[in-house]
């Protein structure tokens, strides 16, 4: 018997193995005119994986402390053999994957992806994009870079005009009254331990739902034609993924991260701070509401519209009533137009217009 | 003085008579000020200026200069020889009069203990208290370069005793022909600073830690350093290079020919920068004044000059391979580290030139080549790096594309297979 067989005999007598080769073999997916838009998943989830294997690169040389991290990060990419790929894919991959994930979420918005019995599936996902926004913010911090210090100080302080529990969270996320070597030290647990722990059990729960409830299918599609998972969808799924992975290397290759220069807790802030671009929209915003608004602070009212997009958009599936009974409306689609528009928009005008590029 | 002047003298005396009389008593005090301010002619002229007087600030009075009583109201009481005035000292009374107090440690002590009080026995030793000691009008004495009643601190940067006033303070008089063909001097001085490398430093960018003409000359004890003296002048601030020129064979040659150290290259007021084509035996070069071809001194000039030559050639070259890393985009901080270090050598070796001897230079061009190397060959590995990640990108992406197209083939083999035999019917439809 050749060894592959035996192994197959070894884990068949022990694991009810047949019901998940069966499962697969008899698993399919739809094909419709908006069928392109299923590989975006898959696309963050390649996305994902690269973060975890050039994150656990980085970890062998990164050294989490305000007096370290810089040298480190300098020392990877300047003397490790290819270091400086591997940061600049870090950089470009995580960029790349919020990207994906935002037009993923966007198309299950549009499609009604989120119509019941899938409800959950869009809450993991929504909530996946968040902690994706949160590796996001964590990561910026750990080059310990001018500019990275900074965005930090002030994004931290947006939390803390939170009333009642923003100065509490504010002050366990910088560990102390101003952001320094505990906050170092915090932002890194949660990027390497917190995060991805909180990550990998959100993505289980959301692939095992897909597994279980099958993709979902949109509204105006009545045909029932569809293709096998294995290989058919999957090989589809694995070319999405070496476009991803050219354009990650492209980027990486001619735009690689940079570093700039060190961060000075005792210097005064630069000019043009400015966070990340998945949070241009939510800072653009925060700078264009006025200081007091019928006697309520501006920044208090934007931090609080802002927590109340995201609670509506982790609600949707509750609140589109009619997709609940199987009609689209013309009202959810407008409105989520609106909202995207708007996030575009605001990103653009502060990236282009308002000096935050 | 014409006679609506003298009336109106007379009249301005007539009312201070008024004002003074009833003045309150508090007020009396300042009777020395409030009757010259009221003067329209030169007598007011120190009040004008009083306020920013130092030694107004300081609380010492006019009374305290000049004597009388500032407490009487009657001009003739106040300004009464009885009762110590003095009224105003000549010109040639100035040097003694401020010394009353500026020579005294004790009084001073009250003010400022930092402040020197050997600046009159130090004027008397320069070559104005000398010429003053001998009638001569026309020198300067105290007030020519402190003013007389609004007199500033020297940290005061509108006195003209601060730094970057001092020379145009000094061309006042050292300018003027008038004063200074009486002394055969010559009026080019000021002009000549303002040109060197010293007074572009201090005059155009403000740069007070450099040179001016108390620096070389002194200032109360101003005077020609000499010969011998001007090595020690230069050597305040450039040390290394006056130790390596009193150990170097020029050393004993300048000494027997009775030439001053450092200006017998470098000039003395228009001390230009100093350029590379001053060493060596090319048309500008120093050297070649005194040694003659086939010399040692000659060989030895054109060693230093190829020297230096030889590691700025290597330096560019360096540069250029960093830079053009740079723009690449690449890392180039440990270049451009070794290129500080190979520019700190090209100047070290610089100031050896000094030493007119070419073993003791040769060490500093070597470490300095050895560092330039360093940086082009980083510089080179740099540019490579930038060149192989990209050849690495485009053979990366062949292969991928290799592999997408393999891909296709297989979706398109599969897609037309038939489905599943067995298989349950398109899961995709639910809800």
């Amino acid at each position: 018997m050749a060894l592959s067989e035996r192994l197959r005999a070894f884990f068949r007598a022990r694991y009810p193995l047949d019901q998940l080769t069966e499962l697969a073999a008899h698993k399919t997916v739809p094909l419709h005119r908006h069928s392109f838009w299923y590989y975006w998943g898959g696309i963050t989830l390649l996305l994902v994986a690269v973060q975890i294997a050039s994150g656990l690169l980085l970890l062998l040389y990164y050294r989490p402390s305000a007096e370290a991290a810089f040298e480190s990060v300098k020392f990877i990419m300047t003397k490790v053999e290819f270091g400086w790929l591997i940061r600049s894919v870090h950089a470009w991959a995580a960029n790349l994957a919020i990207l994906a994930a935002f037009v993923h979420l966007t198309s299950a918005f549009f499609l009604k992806a989120y119509r019941p019995p899938r409800e959950l599936t869009w809450v993991t996902g929504v909530c996946a994009l968040f902690l994706l926004l949160g590796f996001g913010f964590t990561g910026y911090l750990l080059p310990w870079n001018t500019l990275a210090f900074f965005a930090t100080k002030v994004g931290t302080e947006i939390a803390g005009i939170v009333p009642v529990m923003g100065p509490w969270v504010q002050r366990f996320l910088r560990g102390g009254p101003d952001v320094g070597d505990v906050t170092l030290t915090r932002f890194f647990w949660f990027h390497i331990a917190v995060l991805p722990m909180c990550l990998f059990a959100l993505m289980g729960l959301h692939l095992l739902m897909i597994q279980v409830q099958g993709m979902s299918k949109p509204l105006s599609v009545k045909e029932e034609r569809a293709i096998r998972f294995l290989p058919n969808f999957l090989l589809r799924d694995l070319v999405a993924w070496v476009i991803a992975l050219g354009i990650v290397l492209c980027l990486s290759v001619y735009w690689p991260a940079t570093l700039g220069t060190k961060a000075d807790p005792f210097g005064s802030t630069p000019a043009g701070i400015a966070p990340e671009w998945y949070f241009l929209w939510m800072f653009q915003t925060l700078k264009l509401v006025p200081g007091h608004v019928l006697g309520i602070e501006g920044e208090l009212i934007a931090v609080a519209l802002t927590s109340v997009a995201g609670a509506v958009l982790v609600l949707v599936p509750w609140l589109d009533r009619p997709a609940r009974a199987g009609r689209s409306s013309w009202i959810v689609a407008a409105l989520g137009v609106l909202g995207l528009a708007y996030v575009i928009g605001m990103t653009v005008y502060a990236h282009f217009f308002a000096g935050a590029g | 003085m014409s006679g609506t002047a003298r009336w109106g003298q007379g009249a301005a005396i007539l009312l201070l008579g008024i004002a003074v009389l009833q003045a309150p008593k508090a007020a009396a005090e300042e009777s020395c000020v409030e009757c010259h301010r009221a003067f329209e002619s030169d007598v007011s002229a120190p009040t004008q200026v009083m306020d920013h007087d130092i030694h107004r600030q300081r609380g010492v009075s006019c009374a305290d200069c000049h004597g009388g009583d500032p407490t009487a109201s009657d001009q003739a009481a106040a300004m009464d020889p009885a009762k110590g005035f003095i009224g105003r000292p000549s010109r040639r009374e100035i040097p003694q009069f401020c010394a009353r107090c500026h020579a005294d440690p004790s009084y001073m002590r009250k003010y400022n203990p930092n402040l020197p009080t050997d600046q009159f026995a130090k004027y008397l030793t320069s070559q104005h208290g000398k010429k003053f000691q001998q009638g001569d009008a026309d020198v300067a004495v105290c007030t020519s370069c402190h003013e007389v009643h609004g007199v500033r601190s020297k940290k005061d940067p509108l006195s003209p005793v601060y730094v970057t006033n001092i020379p145009g303070t000094c061309a006042t008089c050292h300018s003027d022909s008038s004063v200074m063909d009486r002394h055969g001097l010559p009026v080019t001085q000021h002009w000549e600073y303002a040109q060197s490398v010293h007074g572009q430093a201090l005059l155009m960018k403000g740069d007070r830690g450099a040179p001016h003409c108390a620096s070389c000359h002194g200032s109360h004890e101003a005077a020609k350093p000499g010969v011998v003296a001007i090595g020690n002048v230069c050597a305040q601030c450039h040390s290394l290079t006056r130790d390596l020129f009193a150990k170097s064979p020029h050393k004993a040659a300048h000494e027997a020919l009775g030439l001053p150290e450092c200006e017998v290259c470098h000039g003395n007021h228009l001390i230009r920068p100093p350029t590379d084509a001053m060493l060596g035996t090319g048309p500008d070069a120093v050297c070649a004044t005194c040694h003659q071809p086939g010399s040692a001194g000659y060989a030895t000039a054109q060693q230093m000059r190829e020297a230096i030559d030889g590691l700025k050639q290597e330096l560019g070259s360096a540069e250029t391979t960093v830079k053009q890393a740079a723009e690449l985009g690449m890392e180039t901080g440990e270049a451009e580290y070794a290129l500080n270090e190979a520019s700190a050598k090209l100047t070290q070796a610089r100031t050896y030139v000094h030493a007119f001897s070419f073993p003791a230079m040769e060490p500093m061009v070597k470490e300095g080549r050895a560092e330039a190397r360093t940086a082009q060959g980083q510089g080179v590995q740099a540019i490579h790096e930038y060149h192989f990640r990209r050849h690495g990108l485009w053979i990366t992406l062949v292969i991928l594309l290799a592999l997408i197209g393999g891909l296709l083939l297989l979706i398109r083999e599969h897609d037309q297979q038939p489905p599943h035999p067995s298989g349950p019917p398109p899961s995709g439809g639910a809800p």
